[in-house]
């Protein structure tokens, strides 16, 4: 190349500039950019709600808000983090930018459906947010007829069309990524050599694709029952409740594990880099998500033990939500065992992945809990359940969220984040998730139901301990928002491939040119050749700490 | 490549990737549609096993003749899509707008007789909610029955009226020259699509048609 130094390398972020080379772009990388923004924007909203709700329980009395206001506060808090948060996060953001980077291509192979997936999800987020300024929804986010039906005044049918909406977006998504992972690998890139953040969000995008169309026709025979007084779910008028139940979870349960897949995806490439070591029982990682997804869809009845389905119902599928928990380990003894003996340096993002091990084993045994019949009938409705899935949704789909976000933010700006406040943070996410969350265990043990705004006083020393944690967490979650964005401007050059680490992403200039690679690569080893590395990158003198 | 071959998008390798890439977008897209229809496939099978004589009750309202006439008309569609495919990929544009055409006008066919069933309905007082009136004990069941009619088909329907908005891009683009027989994918596609409304048909027109119907 003889162009001179002075002129400034053309990358995705300065290739054009104004809003509607953003509005308009069919650049993945961008895309991913328009989804950062907007669930950093939902999850902020989600988490405003999350504040009201520590805040009133704070003391044993209705203080704050009435019962009303309150179930309205929840079911929003639940529907804002679900649908327009956690759901979209990992794949739509990180997911989004690197897959076709990790596979070798250009871009996904609908880049003009990926936009419109953003203005679909977009669409949907707006209804919802109407819904929510004009007075909001109290069903819960779970919508269970024929109280969402029938009796709730409150604006149940924009919140349920917005969500629908919102499902065409992760199909298409799912669909996109089914598709680029089919057809777009670049030379040599075969089925085992792709890193496991791919196959995590293959097997995502089958729950996408499956999934969600089940919950979008659902909603809307919930919306034409609530605007045409049909019956389909109206015990009174002949219809079965429970039929909305098996429909809601046939896709909801699955949901749960749209949220925690691509978040596994996240911590194998975070646990061999941050460990220089290859993965362990690499096809077993990959296969186990795949496994997780198909057993997904044969778990649902474990929403149900109490509402009266027949009890063999209940018992073959307290079997089956045992059997999640195969993979489930074998994820995470295969994790632990590539941290064996590595080469370990404590960056943040590893610390997020440590933490997400952790909080997901707590998360996932607890779940075994949930899943034994008769343990459930005690704890059902209580706020055990609720302690058991924010263990994994926030303590560990958001750990692996924000754990990716680090790890790739010099590939997303070309900027390096400032890595000590970062570790910090991280630190202080850890002990406010748990301060806010271990005491709910206890809670919900001792009986505490969830969806009530008052409690009885003795209850209030675990309440107070969980409010101060969410405190904790808060700050915790703001730090990131304010560095991130800091490092945007004062941020240090970060290179091509600041972590040493392995995968395509990483050969590449950051930020990345419009196209990801100037010649496209051909791949010729498994992922994670870390043995590969240079002996003093391997094991720095000085340990590995010492060179952050 | 000569120069005469339609150009692939900038970011596949070929136009071969690329014929690949949308084939398999389209097949993974009606496996959500299968299930989105499945949802209500599901619904419909436990109401009918749940009230068996009012739902065989309630079929017997609707018109047999026209469900079989628009079965007819729909097979028939199907039969002209695929020639139109067949044209497309040998190129000639001709042929492939007249089957194009004539997969539309089938299509509005099936639609108006669609639409006149439902009308039937409207005034018989059959369509679901306030004005649903049905004259014995069955009327609950009934009115389920009507739900699900009116839900599946009008689903089915608008699925149709998708499709006779893409077959009319297709004309535009056949008539502009677009494909040849190189690049006839869209054509392929939009094919696929439409035999999959027609196979939903085909599983509607029993289950809501003909299960329990008595003749005479």
């Amino acid at each position: 190349m003889t162009e001179p130094i002075a002129e400034r390398r053309r990358h995705y972020l300065n290739v054009h500039y104004g809003l509607t080379s953003w509005l308009f772009t069919t650049d993945h990388k961008r895309i991913a950019w328009l989804y950062l923004v907007s669930v950093t924007f939902f999850f902020f909203v989600g988490g405003l709600f999350a504040t009201l709700i520590r805040l009133e329980l704070l003391t044993p009395q209705g203080d704050l808000v009435q019962a009303e206001t309150y179930n309205k506060l929840f079911t929003m808090h639940g529907v804002t983090m679900i649908f327009f948060f956690l759901i979209p996060a990992i794949p739509a953001v990180l997911g989004n930018f690197l897959i076709p980077m990790m596979i070798g291509a250009r871009d996904l192979a609908f880049p003009r459906l990926n936009l419109a997936s953003w203005y679909i999800y977009i669409l949907g987020g707006l209804f919802t947010l109407t819904a929510a300024a004009a007075g909001g929804v109290d069903t819960g986010w779970t919508f269970y007829t024929p109280y969402s039906s029938i009796y709730s005044n409150t604006h149940v049918a924009v919140t349920v069309i917005g969500i629908f909406i919102t499902g065409f977006s992760s199909i298409l998504t799912g669909l996109n990524f089914i598709v680029t992972i089919h057809t777009m690998r670049a030379p040599g890139m075969t089925w085992f050599r792709m890193p496991l953040f791919v196959w995590a969000h293959y097997a995502t995008s089958l729950i996408f694709i499956l999934g969600t169309p089940v919950i979008a026709i659902t909603l809307s025979l919930v919306a034409l029952e609530r605007l045409f007084g049909l019956g389909i779910f109206n015990p009174e008028l002949g219809g079965d409740p429970l039929l909305f139940q098996h429909l809601f979870w046939f896709y909801s349960h699955p949901a749960v594990y749209i949220m925690i897949l691509p978040g596994m995806g996240v911590i194998s490439e975070l646990i061999t880099c941050f460990s220089r070591k290859r993965i362990f029982g690499y096809e077993f990682v990959a296969f186990s998500s795949l496994a997780i997804a198909a057993l997904g869809f044969l778990v649902w009845g474990h929403h149900m033990f109490v509402s009266g389905q027949s009890v063999y119902a209940s018992m073959i599928f307290s079997l089956l939500s045992m059997l999640v928990a195969i993979p489930s380990a074998v994820k995470v003894f295969n994790w632990t065992a590539t941290l064996y003996k590595g080469s370990i340096a404590f960056d943040a993002p590893m610390l997020y992945a440590l933490g997400f091990i952790g909080l997901f084993t707590a998360g996932g045994l607890t779940g075994l809990f949930l899943a034994t019949l008769g343990v459930d009938i005690h704890v059902h409705d209580t706020y055990f359940v609720i302690a058991h899935f924010h263990y994994i949704m926030v303590g560990s789909a958001v750990m692996a969220y924000l754990g990716g976000l680090h790890f790739w933010w010099p590939k997303m700006t070309g900027r390096k984040y400032p890595e000590n406040v970062a570790r910090l943070a991280a630190v202080i996410i850890f002990l406010g998730f748990n301060l806010t969350f271990f005491p709910q265990f206890v809670l919900g043990y001792l009986g505490m139901p969830r969806r009530y705004h008052i409690y009885p006083p003795e209850f209030q020393v675990l309440n107070v301990l969980s409010t101060a944690g969410a405190s904790i967490l808060a700050v915790g979650y703001v730090l990131p928002l304010v560095y991130l964005i800091g490092s945007l401007r004062y941020g240090a050059i970060a290179g091509m491939n600041p972590w040493n680490a392995r995968g395509l992403e990483w050969q590449t200039p950051s930020p990345p040119p419009t196209g990801n690679f100037d010649v496209t690569p051909t791949v010729v080893e498994k992922a994670y050749a870390y043995e590969s590395l240079e002996p003093e990158i391997l094991y720095p003198p000085g340990g590995r700490a010492a060179d952050a | 490549m000569p120069e005469t071959a339609a150009a692939h998008a900038h970011h596949f390798d070929d136009l071969e990737q690329q014929h690949q890439a949308s084939w398999l977008g389209m097949w993974v897209f009606l496996a959500s549609e299968i299930m989105f229809f499945g949802g209500m496939f599901l619904g419909y099978t436990i109401y009918r096993t749940a009230y068996p004589q009012a739902f065989a009750d309630a079929s017997n309202h609707l018109d047999v003749w026209l469900g079989t006439v628009n079965t007819a008309v729909l097979i028939c569609s199907s039969f002209t899509m695929a020639l139109a495919v067949r044209a497309a990929q040998l190129g000639r544009p001709k042929p492939a707008i007249l089957f194009l055409l004539l997969t539309i006008v089938l299509g509005a066919v099936f639609l108006a007789i669609k639409f006149t069933e439902y009308y039937a309905k409207f005034i018989e007082h059959l369509v679901p909610g306030g004005a649903f009136v049905y004259d014995d004990a069955l009327a609950a069941a009934a009115e389920i029955f009507f739900s699900f009619y009116f839900a599946m088909t009008g689903m089915h329907a608008l699925h149709m009226l998708i499709g006779v908005g893409l077959l009319a891009t297709l004309i535009v683009k056949t008539a502009r020259g677009r494909f040849s027989a190189d690049y006839y994918t869209p054509v392929e596609l939009i094919g696929l699509y439409w035999h999959f409304v027609d196979i939903v048909w085909i599983f509607l027109f029993p289950l809501l048609y003909l299960m329990g119907r008595h003749f005479g």
